[in-house]
């Protein structure tokens, strides 16, 4: 029988397989950080248990590290807390962790792909809802709760029911300006911010087809937002390539046979998917989200909704206190909203790909004198590569600040947070209410819109400073 | 975990779709190490922000049954939004559609999550608003929920619930301790996988 990728995937995962119980997954990588683990090790101290792969379990922190002063002792006593105990698990337990100030350390869904730890055909979860960024590399990879970390820990598997299938398929060429975010912003407001529960979704087509790895990464990233378990895309010679020499990529003979199984993880002719969802790349501009979930979205070139339009009852009350919260009047055009701060960054939008991109703009430019710009690589390996091209330089130059790796003010852990009432424009994944900081209004956008709108203030199309 | 069998109580209506995770319990609040302790966190913006909010007003400030609009629990996979429910006194949510991790951990942690459909959804909240003191059992033995109409007649509702999680919740059993009867099966699948799997450990540096 014809199967998805993600059966694959899934069905060469299963330990145990018994009618009216879930299956037993074999989980190949378990990422872990500082945030969702502390109350998994305590169960297994309690458990007299131990972890069962230390070798299959790597750390790093990321949540909660500034962006500033990263060789000083954590300010808040609260965050140093919750690091410390990361430390001492990794201790007790043998687990591998990139902590603050190692070359290692990121952003968990940057480091993971960035090592070649994630690699196709592989299970892979962690405490966090991003994990499906892994996906990009034709992985099955999902974020899990706290009791399933420990399950992991413990057992290297986790008891799962079968998904269901859908494809979102983008076919026709992106016009310049527009890019894997805005393709992602526009699925999500298609299908809903919950539209894809209980699904994998595996992204298909031409224009998927013609994204970088790191791009791929950001449509993948973004899957929980339509509510989907996970989200993939079929390896090829990109994928490949991307791994290539990486530190724990296979080599030799074992890269060959890599390679080789690889080549077989795609949808097999005539498979079934449960829903399909098409969309045509050409037609496709910049996309802005206006309210306060990632399904909120339209094209920068339209205007805030009337929310007295909307039928539904219960989307009208939504998107009335979605306005209410962002300060929005209905009708305004989205390119005039003003903006305080661009947050260019995380784990969508922290990779060296997406700050070339941004610094293509701002080169030679000035950030506007009312905005804040912070610029947060994704990695410390990000962060070098960056100033080793010189992007720094030109995001210094341009009035931008340049911080340390971290997860930063995607979601206001470490001190980088929006105030009550302030705006942003974010290259991160989620708008939803304080997300950014107490009483804190995001906009999501691309990693060009966000440059964009950093030099005149309000949110802005890249193609609009052509010629400017 | 607790186990879970019947539960009466009142109910909360929460007229609000999409409820996300940050609303449920914003970041600042994940920072701690414990696994308890976090009813200040349960909906801390609303409960600040707006004097109307449903959980500020009296009549529902004791409610243990959470009925609130399609797809709760969107976003992150912070369980903590259901150790925050538990801890502010609530043992069933309900709602027509919730997003997959908060379903799955409230399954691990013991809080009973309960799908209806919304017709079924606005007569709970109809109920409650009419009367807050209206008694609501959700019972997970016989997959019903039953209520008072207030007109001295009794309202019925069957709900699904799948026999493996019911099991578990009846039972209050953790996964890890089931999983741990299936070692030789996972011993088995781990001789057979390629080598040429990457592990963490030991650090390798850039080739």
């Amino acid at each position: 029988m014809p199967k998805t990728l993600a059966e694959k995937v899934y069905e060469a995962h299963v330990v145990r397989s018994t009618p009216g119980e879930p299956d037993l997954l074999y989980i190949d990588l378990h990422l872990v950080h500082e945030v969702t683990s502390p109350q998994a090790f305590d169960g297994l101290r309690a458990a007299g248990r131990t972890v069962r792969r230390p070798d299959l379990t790597m750390a790093t922190e990321d949540h909660n590290v500034p962006t500033l002063d990263i060789l000083k002792p954590i300010a808040d006593p609260v965050s140093r807390a919750q690091v410390d105990a990361l430390r001492a698990n990794a201790a007790e337990f043998g687990i591998r962790l990139a902590p603050m100030g190692d070359r290692d350390q990121g952003i968990v869904h940057v480091i993971g792909p960035q090592l070649g730890l994630t690699q196709p055909g592989m299970t892979i979860v962690c405490g966090d809802s991003h994990t499906s960024t892994h996906g990009a590399f034709g992985a099955l990879a999902f974020g899990i709760g706290t009791s399933e970390v420990e399950h992991v820990l413990a057992t290297q598997t986790l008891p799962q029911y079968r998904p269901k299938q859908m494809s979102v398929t983008v076919d026709g060429e992106l016009a310049p300006g527009v890019s894997a975010k805005d393709i992602i912003l526009a699925v999500i407001a298609q299908i809903g911010t919950n539209g894809a529960a209980g699904h994998v979704i595996e992204y298909r087509g031409s224009a998927i087809e013609a994204l970088s790895m790191e791009a791929r990464m950001t449509i993948c990233n973004m899957s929980i937002e339509a509510g989907a378990k996970a989200g993939l895309i079929a390896p090829d010679q990109k994928t490949f390539d991307f791994l290539h020499g990486r530190p724990h990529a296979p080599q030799g003979a074992d890269w060959d046979a890599a390679v080789e199984y690889w080549s077989t993880l795609r949808t097999d002719e005539g498979a079934v998917f449960d829903s399909e969802v098409v969309l045509d790349a050409s037609t496709l501009t910049p996309f802005v989200t206006w309210g306060t979930n990632p399904g909120q979205g339209l094209p920068l070139s339209e205007r805030v909704p009337d929310p007295a339009t909307i039928a539904d009852e219960g989307e009208r009350r939504a998107a009335e206190q979605a306005l209410a919260y962002m300060g929005l009047a209905p009708g305004t055009p989205l390119a005039e909203i003003e903006v305080d701060t661009v947050f260019l960054g995380s784990c969508t939008n922290g990779r060296i790909e997406d700050l070339r991109v941004a610094a293509d703009l701002l080169r030679g430019k000035r950030v506007d004198p009312n905005t804040r710009m912070l610029v947060v690589p994704g990695s410390v390996g990000v962060k070098m590569q960056a100033e080793a091209e010189g992007l720094d330089k030109v995001f210094v130059e341009a009035g931008a600040e340049w911080r340390g790796a971290g997860c930063s003010m995607c979601l206001g852990m470490n001190p980088d947070q929006l105030k009550p009432g302030e705006r942003s424009a974010s290259t991160s994944n989620r708008n939803f209410q304080g997300r950014q900081g107490k009483g804190g209004r995001t906009h999501l956008v691309s990693p060009s819109v966000a440059a964009a709108t950093a030099i005149t203030g309000r949110l802005t199309a890249p193609a609009a400073l052509i010629g400017a | 975990m607790d186990a879970f069998i019947s539960h009466t109580g009142t109910v909360a209506p929460l007229r609000r779709s999409a409820v996300d995770t940050d609303q449920i319990i914003p970041a600042e609040y994940l920072k701690r190490i414990t696994r308890t302790g976090f009813e200040d966190g349960l909906f801390v913006a609303w409960r600040t922000n707006e004097p109307d909010f449903v959980l500020n007003k009296p009549e529902y400030a004791d409610a243990s049954i959470l009925v609130a609009g399609p797809d709760f629990g969107t976003g992150s996979s912070r369980e903590h939004a259901v150790w925050a429910l538990l801890d502010g006194g609530f043992r069933v949510v309900i709602s027509s559609r919730f997003a997959d991790i908060f379903k799955n951990n409230s399954t691990k942690a013991g809080l009973l999550t309960v799908v209806l459909p919304q017709t079924e959804v606005e007569a709970l909240w109809a109920a409650a608003e009419a009367d807050p003191t209206t008694q609501v059992t959700v019972d997970l033995q016989s997959k019903e929920i039953s209520y008072g109409d207030g007109a001295g007649g009794q309202t019925t509702v069957p709900f699904d619930a799948d026999d493996y999680t019911r099991w578990r919740l009846l039972e209050g059993l953790d996964d890890v301790g089931l999983t741990e009867r299936h070692l030789d099966d996972i011993r088995s699948f781990e001789s057979g996988r390629p080598a040429w799997l990457p592990k963490a450990l030991p650090a390798l540096p850039a080739r």
